[in-house]
């Protein structure tokens, strides 16, 4: 780990300075319409001082805070992947010409994003992603933007109530992958971030700004804010042996009860960092002299995403519920060899009926330890 | 090769959604080009005669003639495609088929004699076979173009059954339901208008009716969380999509228990 040091909040605007420099396009959090989203970002007035979000199963509340931190709010809706692995992507396009035709790839070149307040559970989420698309299949389009992007990571200090990364072992702390990471402090008057690089590249940064070094209490101090963070988790999940209690209870009664509650909406896949299920349309002009091929988002809580010859194969709520949550929590480790939740919490606090992931596997877990007992 | 001839169809409804299609400026020329428009009163008197390879119905079924009519153009149509929610689902003008429509005609009309009306407004599906649906009051621009485009190539047309949630999340927008407390349809609400009404922090007030599957009990239970009464939500329910089966059933449901 690199030395830490000091930024003072009147030299924050210098960082983003000179990332726009670098040729980057600062993404950060901004008040939109009374909520916290991620957009681009122009200076340090953009971010969201002084206000915090409450969260907790199908709610979500924006309030002020006592103090002006820039990062003082936990998660907004949407998430990285918005960037990353955007809503849609155009895949290629063909021209006619004569009796055959040339296909194209996309002209325009990829962003090259710096992202300011990445959460740790975040960029474990960006990790996951990262495995998704470069596997033994490497998505061009994923990774031409991915590889240009630029992470300036903000540690946790307070958590959220709907959080549950310290279950899944993704957070409240950075421990790799940025560029830069930075833990915010405010006490008495100063406002002031303990700061370090991850990467050559954050190195480069750091070494242009006014920095002071840090004393060995501002790390003590960053450490404990961080570790109260870990502990004021909204939610747990208990993870210890989750694969076979999923795979066991394919028939579990509880597939039921919260079918009876699940309005398939799909914002729980739209919202989490970490699904990517897309599907592909043609869009060929009525001349028929272009066409092109475009990537959307989808959702495995959509009838149509499981059409295959002759029918949709998931069509009870019950098997798309059950498809969702035993993917992410079980299939995806065979898969990807890692959980594909990251213990955000979006998809708890999204739901617009609150429906708790962790509840769910909990309820099962107890109802399978009780039957176990008899 | 001879064009696909095109016939747009006018029942009982306000016109918006064929509108759209003349409203598809930059398009109507690709469109001209691409297809014969033979026979369409709003934008030409020229009409020419069918059969039509395809037809484009708006509109409900309200009168014992239109109910005649409907057969003539089923029989001279290759693809009838109903556009609106008047054709799919009998419109706002379905609100009738909860009422007194001989009481509404004296109210209305000085000589009611004269009125031919049917007890009902029913969508063009309780009367003949129909190839495609394309909701919305009105209907999107884009999602209509998007039909012609398939039905010229013909593929399927690129046209989702998921919610508006789906539509609100990739635009990026905040949700007025977990934010505000705001009770939205969205969740139970076809997509294609774009989520234009959460956008602007309103809920959803269902346009585009019903989703491919919906789970309305589990939606007014939350609305009963977020306080809304039994009589608003009959009235959300009961506006352009108010005879669509899910709405009616959910909507009857509640009225019966009020
Ligand atoms: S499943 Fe839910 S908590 Fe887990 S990463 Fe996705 S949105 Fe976050
Ligand atoms: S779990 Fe919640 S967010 Fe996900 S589809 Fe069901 S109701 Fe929608
Ligand atoms: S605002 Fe309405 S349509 Fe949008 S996500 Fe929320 S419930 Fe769904």
């Amino acid at each position: 780990m690199t030395a830490a040091s000091i930024l003072d909040r009147s030299d924050f605007d210098q960082l983003l300075a000179l990332l726009v420099d670098e040729g980057y396009q600062p993404i950060g959090p901004i008040l939109e319409g009374g909520r916290i989203v991620y957009g681009p970002i122009d200076s340090s007035s953009d971010l969201p001082a002084g206000k915090t979000d409450l969260h907790d199963g199908g709610m979500y509340r924006l309030v002020d805070r006592q103090d002006d931190a820039l990062f003082g709010y936990n998660l907004p809706s949407d998430s990285w992947k918005q960037y990353l692995f955007p809503p849609q992507t155009l895949l290629w396009s063909a021209v006619r010409s004569g009796g055959s035709f040339s296909v194209n790839p996309p002209t325009s070149e990829a962003p090259r994003y710096a992202l300011f307040g990445v959460r740790a559970c975040e960029l474990a989420a960006i990790d996951i992603q990262d495995r998704v698309f470069d596997g033994a299949y490497p998505d061009p389009h994923y990774g031409s933007i991915r590889e240009r992007v630029f992470i300036v990571g903000v540690n946790c200090v307070q958590a959220g109530g709907t959080c549950f990364c310290a279950s899944m072992g993704t957070g409240p702390e950075l421990t790799d992958g940025y560029d830069i990471v930075m833990t915010e402090f405010i006490d008495e008057d100063e406002h002031r971030f303990l700061i370090r690089s991850g990467t050559t590249a954050g190195g480069d940064v750091l070494a242009r700004l006014p920095l002071a070094p840090a004393d060995p209490t501002d790390c003590s101090h960053a450490d404990a804010l961080i570790a109260e963070a870990a502990t004021g988790m909204g939610r747990t999940l208990d993870t210890g042996g989750i694969k076979e209690l999923l795979y066991e209870n394919a028939e579990h009664p509880r597939w039921d009860d919260v079918a009876s509650r699940c309005l398939l909406c799909a914002n729980c896949t739209m919202v989490c960092p970490t699904c990517f299920c897309a599907t592909t349309e043609d869009r060929p002009t009525l001349d028929g002299a272009t066409a092109e091929r475009w990537r959307t988002w989808d959702s495995c809580f959509a009838l149509e995403h499981s059409y295959i010859h002759g029918g949709p194969i998931r069509v009870s709520v019950r098997s798309r519920y059950r498809q969702w949550l035993t993917h992410k929590l079980a299939t995806w480790i065979d898969q990807f060899d890692t959980s594909g939740c990251v213990g955000c919490g979006r998809c708890i606090t999204w739901c617009p009926v609150g429906i708790d992931i962790t509840e769910e596997v909990k309820a099962i877990r107890t109802e399978e330890a009780a039957h176990a007992h008899r | 090769m001879t064009k696909p001839k095109l016939a747009v169809w006018k029942f009982a409804s306000c016109d918006g959604c064929q509108l759209s299609l003349l409203d598809a400026e930059d398009e109507l020329l690709a469109v001209a080009g691409a297809i014969e428009i033979a026979n369409f009163p709003e934008a030409s008197r020229e009409v020419l005669p069918g059969p039509y390879q395809l037809s484009l119905v708006e509109g409900s079924i309200t009168t014992p003639h239109d109910a005649e009519r409907i057969q003539a153009v089923r029989a001279e149509s290759e693809f009838l495609v109903t556009i609106g929610a008047c054709a799919t689902a009998g419109g706002i003008q379905a609100l009738r088929n909860w009422a007194d429509v001989a009481e509404f005609t004296r109210s209305v009309y000085a000589t009611p004699a004269f009125i031919d009306t049917l007890d009902t407004s029913t969508a063009i599906a309780d009367h003949v076979t129909v190839d495609f649906e394309l909701r919305g009051c009105p209907i999107s621009k884009e999602q209509l173009l998007e039909v012609v485009n398939a039905f010229i190539y013909g593929r399927r047309p690129a046209i989702p059954e998921y919610s508006v949630c789906v539509e609100c999340k990739r635009r990026g927008t905040t949700c007025v339901m977990v934010a505000d407390g705001t009770p939205c349809l969205g969740p139970v609400t076809q997509a294609g208008c774009g989520a234009i009404c959460p956008a602007y922090n309103r809920g959803c007030y269902g346009c585009f009716g019903p989703a491919e599957s919906v789970n309305l009990e589990a939606l007014l239970n939350e609305w009963r969380r977020l306080e809304v009464d039994e009589a608003t939500m009959v009235r959300a329910l009961r506006t352009y999509n108010a005879y669509a089966p899910e709405f009616r059933d959910a909507s009857e449901k509640l009225e019966a228990s009020l």
